[in-house]
């Protein structure tokens, strides 16, 4: 086989057969080549390090602090520690990660399809592009280059590689993308997982203490600003708060802000000149750019954006119905925090839903009356490191979940397997059955598990 | 007609009407007494669609469909309860837990140009079970293939069930191809691989997920090292005491070893006759084609005469009742019609091989299939067999069996499906698994915030190793921040 970059002007089929072979040779099944495998990606992150974080900064201006908390730290998922005999590998999977989590989106899903046994090709980000050289350079270093491929190129070379039959694919980006990928795999009868955006909302209750208060203005301030600069799928996006208490908010906020960015590398950059562009168009409608109430200021040389909180900007502005993915803070107010409920039902299902409350009642109606991939108290973002719970989205948020043992089961196949003895017959499973009654008298038995009229049946005692 | 349908559905859903488990243990109920009262119209249609005999009718249909709803009912009080998950050092403190909630308003369609699988009730009702179980509102199309049945299904459920939350829209082609464009929170097809493409393409413009129950061809190993009569029975029944091999995990063909094939071929041919006695067009237990564009399609595929001279028994056909009789065929070229794609019908073609070990090789050349079987005592080629036949389900020493036990997830893989059902993967099916975290206002890690130190990341690098003192510290807000 020749290079990757030969596969690519073939159309990338020999790349998967070639994957099919090495996957039915049984080489990606063996439990130790998994273990070993894992072991090899926990090498590449103590290893590798420094060169993340450099890969990072350069594709994102990310401060390694924040590489480390978000990127580095992903857990991986335990490999199993018994063998397992009904979850099988699905076969030879293909994972896109996307370029704002460039190396756990691919991690993260990597070690849960070779935990379970897959071949895998990984296609990074274009966007992100020190990062996908990175790992083109080192994945096939640390672990079994036959089994593990990674391709990099841009949205043409997805096309291609989506042609082919995958046994699964996991894709991680926007809903316009991921229709064409579900529509594309329509074709092959592949099974696709889809990880998409959505505006996650923010509802903040009225907090007594001042403690709390603060612990939530950083918790939020850290979802918004301190994760790549608002640009991930679970960033919070917009925040609901009662209209009395948004002034006070506010004014935390802005000396939060003030006490946490003392320099401007504390924040991540902006992805790119299109998505900058993006963001400031946003704010190109006179409504929205006179709702702002904080920052604004946007340095196209340096691609960065200052934390901008805006207050009631009109709800059918840009802004308020597409997914930010940048610094910019809405804040909508509602007369009673109950109001938001009503507020987010109508609404698109986000990935996350965020409310910081000591209310009980509230935190039930907000888990009941509402639909999102995850539901997180008084606190954002740390529910994508806790490996206990799915994460994943629901309606336009997307569907399939992963982390922890989910990424494992994402890429499994869970066979049902029943033995039986030869030794135990009954006749009246079998035809003929003209003599129909006592047939299906005895079977009515056998189902509701009434053994003793069963017995005295065939005893011919009853009918 | 169906965009008032999604709508009407939506409307209920948003109302809550299928939030409560009450309203779902009643619909459930309903649906019992509905085949309880009516067993005997349901056997009729099914009849009156295939003709087939009451006693699979049973069998197959009326009792799995009521212990689909029985199990559900009982199991759907835990079911519903939220799942309490550890929940880890890094966001300590805190709670963690899993929330199944309904999707919102799906679709269930069951076969549509292609014959309904074993049990066409069963596969009907079972999914709409795990749909209402789960708290959704759902359509339901059935197959317009098997006419009487479907009738029966759009007259009955409106007397037993919530009309406003659970519909049925009988119709072909053109009546579900407009239910397709519409949004849905999930779709759950049973058919054909053609088909399930067009589902799954309309899907993906509402970024609606999708279950597929399809076919594939269900081999089954027969080793020589068996007890070949018992294990005949269960073949046979298994293959022509299903819809007469219209399901989708009747067994397709049979492969064993060129010394066994005889014995195994005389044992056949004498279990056929026991059931179906000398001429099986004429007894009542055989089910017929269930319509002559299937009838036309089976018969082709034996005109050939290099397959029509692999017949070694039956092979007899009756056009006007559109049946064909249970029929053995040996060493079938494998380019053929009949070895290629799956039959869906009475034909059942033996393989031979040299050693029986060959016979997995043999599968795994072939596209996944739904249901794999093996029948022999030997331990380690059931191991063998186990761990290297991807399949959706597999079964030793028996066939279909795994369709009734609710335990066990029922799907395909690869070509044959995808998602599962029954019992509570039914359930699952249609259910989003919402993760909640619940954290108070303690445990804040200053580590966690901008301006970025080397110390706080000494502490975070601590914490994520799950080491204690770095939780400490971090607990007790080191570092200080210096204002």
């Amino acid at each position: 086989m020749g290079s990757v970059a030969d596969e690519r002007a073939l159309g990338f089929g020999g790349l998967v057969s070639e994957l099919r072979e090495v996957f039915d040779s049984g080489r990606t099944k063996d439990m130790e080549w998994r273990q070993s495998q894992l072991r090899g990606l926990l090498r590449l992150l103590r290893e590798k390090e420094e060169e993340i974080f450099d890969v990072l900064r350069e594709d994102l201006g990310k401060h390694r602090g924040e590489s480390f908390r978000d990127e580095a730290a992903t857990p991986l998922v335990a490999f199993p520690a018994t063998a397992f005999v009904l979850p099988e590998p699905l076969g030879v999977v293909l994972i896109f990660s996307c370029w704002n989590l460039p190396i756990g989106l691919v991690l993260e899903p990597l070690s849960g399809a070779l935990a379970a046994g897959n071949a895998v090709v990984v296609k990074p980000s274009e966007l992100a592009p020190s990062t996908a050289a990175f790992l083109a350079a080192n994945l096939p270093k640390y672990l079994d280059s036959k089994a593990v491929k990674v391709v990099e190129g841009g949205p043409q070379v997805g096309e291609m590689l989506m042609e082919q039959r995958w046994d699964k694919v996991l894709y991680t980006g926007s809903g316009r993308v991921g229709r064409q990928i579900m529509a594309k795999a329509a074709k092959n009868l592949t099974p696709v997982a889809l990880e998409l955006g959505s505006k996650c909302p923010c509802i903040v209750d009225w907090l007594d203490s001042n403690r709390d208060s603060q612990v939530a203005v950083n918790r939020i301030i850290g979802a918004k600003w301190g994760t790549c600069a608002g640009q991930a799928c679970i960033a919070i996006d917009y925040l609901l708060v009662e209209e009395e208490f948004a002034p006070i908010l506010i004014e935390m906020l802005k000396s939060t802000l003030k006490r946490f960015f003392t320099k401007p590398e504390f924040m991540a950059r902006i992805l790119n000149k299109k998505h900058f562009q993006r963001l400031s168009d946003l704010l190109d409608d006179p409504k929205v750019a006179s709702s702002v109430v904080h920052g604004g200021y946007f340095d196209a040389k340096t691609l960065t954006v200052e934390p901008t909180i805006l207050l009631n900007p009109p709800l059918d502005s840009d802004i308020m119905n597409a997914e930010i993915f940048g610094p910019l803070l809405p804040i909508i107010t509602v007369k009673k925090v109950e109001d938001s409920i009503a507020f987010l039902k109508p609404r698109p299902k986000p990935l996350a839903i965020y409310a910081f409350t000591r209310n009980e009642k509230l935190k039930n109606r907000i888990i009941q009356e509402t639909s999102s991939g995850s539901v997180t108290f008084n606190d954002a973002i740390v529910q994508y490191g806790l490996d206990s719970i799915p994460f994943g989205g629901v309606g336009p948020s997307g569907f399939g979940q992963y982390h922890g043992k989910y990424s494992f089961e994402m890429f499994s196949h869970k066979k049902a397997v029943l033995k039986r003895s030869l030794l135990i017959e009954f006749m009246f499973r079998y035809p003929p059955w003209d003599d129909n009654d006592s047939k299906i008298g005895m079977l009515r038995h056998v189902f509701r598990f009434n053994y003793i009229s069963l017995f005295l049946a065939l005893l011919g005692l009853r009918r | 007609m169906a965009a008032e349908v999604a709508r009407e559905l939506r409307a209920s859903f948003a109302a809550g009407r299928t939030r409560p488990v009450e309203w779902r243990a009643a619909q459930l109920r309903a649906l019992v007494k509905m085949i309880e009262e009516k067993e005997g119209d349901i056997s009729a249609a099914l009849h009156a669609d295939l003709a087939k005999p009451h006693m699979e009718s049973y069998l197959h249909e009326i009792s799995l469909a009521k212990a689909s709803c029985t199990f559900a009912l009982k199991g759907m009080k835990s079911w519903t309860k939220p799942e309490k998950v550890p929940a880890a050092i890094t966001t300590f403190p805190s709670t963690a837990q899993i929330v199944s909630e309904p999707l919102g308003v799906v679709l269930v369609i069951s076969a549509w140009n292609y014959p309904f699988c074993k049990s066409m009730i069963h596969c009907s009702i079972d999914p709409v079970i795990g749909a209402i179980a789960a708290g959704n509102a759902v359509v339901l199309k059935p197959s317009e293939i098997a006419p009487a049945t479907s009738s029966l299904f759009a007259k009955l459920l409106p007397e037993y069930v919530d009309n406003s939350c659970i519909k049925v829209v009988e119709g072909g082609v053109e009546e579900t191809t407009a239910l397709l464009e519409q949004k849905w929170d999930k779709i759950f097809y049973t058919g054909s691989g053609t088909v399930a493409r067009v589902v799954m393409a309309a899907a993906a413009k509402h970024l609606t997920p999708v279950a597929l129950e399809l076919g594939g061809k269900c081999p089954v190993i027969v080793d020589s090292n068996v007890d070949l009569h018992v294990a005949i029975k269960r073949i046979a029944v298994g293959k022509w005491g299903c819809n007469n091999g219209q399901a989708c995990i009747a067994p397709d063909y049979i492969i064993t070893t060129k010394a066994f094939a005889p014995e195994l071929v005389d044992s056949l041919k004498r279990v056929i006759e026991r059931f179906y006695g000398e001429d099986p067009l004429q007894s009542a237990d055989l089910s017929r084609i269930v319509n002559s564009k299937h009838f036309n399609r089976l018969t082709s595929l034996v005109e050939d005469k290099k397959v029509a001279d692999k017949i070694v028994y039956g092979g007899q056909t009756d056009e006007k009742q559109l049946k064909i009789a249970p029929t053995v065929l040996l060493d079938v070229p494998l380019d053929t019609a009949l070895m290629t794609a799956e039959i869906f019908g009475p034909y059942l073609p033996i393989i031979t091989v040299e050693k029986i070990e060959e016979s997995i090789d043999f599968i795994n050349s072939k596209t996944k299939p739904l249901a794999a079987y093996l029948f022999t005592k030997n331990k380690k080629l059931q191991d063998d067999f186990v761990a290297n036949v991807p399949a959706g389900g597999m079964l030793v020493n028996d066939v279909a069996l795994h369709l009734a036990n609710p335990h066990l997830p029922f799907g395909g893989v690869g070509e044959s499906g995808m998602g599962s059902y029954h019992g509570k993967f039914s359930f699952d099916c249609f259910s989003h698994k919402k993760a909640v975290l619940i954290r108070g206002f303690g445990g804040e890690a200053t580590a966690r915030y901008p301006p970025y130190t080397t110390e706080k990341q000494k502490i975070l690098r601590g914490l994520i190793n799950g080491s204690f003192i770095a939780l400490i510290l971090a607990l007790l807000g080191f570092p200080r921040e210096k204002r």
